[in-house]
């Protein structure tokens, strides 16, 4: 049983920041919408809010290294100019040509929204604190953002998972 | 029931700041894109590492950008109330925007 370095890699930022990723976001966004003081006692919201800033920084924290790892040291294996790379091979045929003209092109800029707009989210989180439980119009936007956010980790993590399937970076 | 005692309320602009950084990060990683593909005439700007090509300068010349424009929203608007609504409808269509200009069946149209 043995990984090779860059299997090892390709695993650290699909799988395990994927994972992390996505306990975050169930976390912060459940946080988000329950932090409302018709639902929350005084005491609930300090909790909450402990929940709500490790949730949010976690998600901008992962979504950073998934996208440094992804870009700066994946990529450069998966279109490395010989006929070996995931790249290469899946160019070389009709069949598997739109997994990277389409997949991997959506996927390697897409991804790069949900460290941005989760960082944004975060700090908004910390900078209000409890105000967020009076400020509906603000909690809502972080709501959405949170979840565009997610939605574009995980077009770039659905592609990643086909993309190592079809051709996987060796 | 929150029973807590009201606290000096802190001014929006700061959260409106926040997210219209964030959404002209996302617009520029996406304009960006897209203009690569209209012009070659970019990629010298845009390739800061050779082996990972021209993403790396699309995505650093967006975070460059976001940051900017975080840190100058910020100041101007943090002690402020704003138009949140509206700013935040700026953001979303900046981020739909940027998400369109990012899209392959979008940005290929234009390939040189």
């Amino acid at each position: 049983m043995s990984l090779s370095g860059r299997e090892f890699w390709t695993v650290v930022h699909g799988m395990i920041l994927g994972t992390v990723f996505l306990v975050a976001f169930a976390g912060g966004l459940a946080g988000l919408w329950s932090l409302r003081p018709e639902w929350v006692t005084a005491a609930g919201v300090t909790e909450r809010l402990r929940r709500l800033r490790a949730g949010t920084w976690i998600m901008a924290l992962t979504a950073w290294l998934t996208v440094f790892t992804g870009t700066y040291l994946v990529y450069p294996w998966y279109r490395a100019p010989i006929k070996e790379s995931a790249r290469s091979i899946l160019l070389s045929s009709p069949s598997t040509r739109l997994w990277h003209t389409f997949g991997m092109e959506w996927k390697e800029h897409v991804g790069w929204a949900a460290p941005i707009l989760a960082t944004a989210v975060a700090y908004v989180v910390v900078y209000y604190g409890e105000q967020l439980e009076d400020s509906p119009q603000i909690r809502n936007a972080l709501m959405i953002l949170f979840t565009i956010a997610f939605v574009a980790a995980g077009i770039a993590g659905l592609f990643g998972a086909f993309l190592n399937k079809v051709a996987p970076i060796r | 029931m929150s029973t807590k005692p009201q606290a000096q309320s802190i001014p929006n602009g700061a959260a409106a700041a926040a997210i219209l950084a964030a959404a002209i990060g996302v617009f520029v990683m996406g304009a960006l894109t897209t203009l690569n593909e209209i012009t070659g005439a970019l990629r010298p700007i845009l390739v800061w590492y050779r082996p990972a090509g021209p993403l790396t300068g699309k995505t650093g010349w967006a975070v460059l950008i976001w940051l900017v424009a975080w840190v100058i929203l910020h100041n101007a608007w943090k002690g402020r109330e704003q138009n949140f609504g509206k700013l935040f409808t700026v953001s979303l269509i900046l981020i739909v925007l940027g998400w369109l200009f990012m899209f392959p069946l979008f940005f290929e149209m234009f390939s040189h």
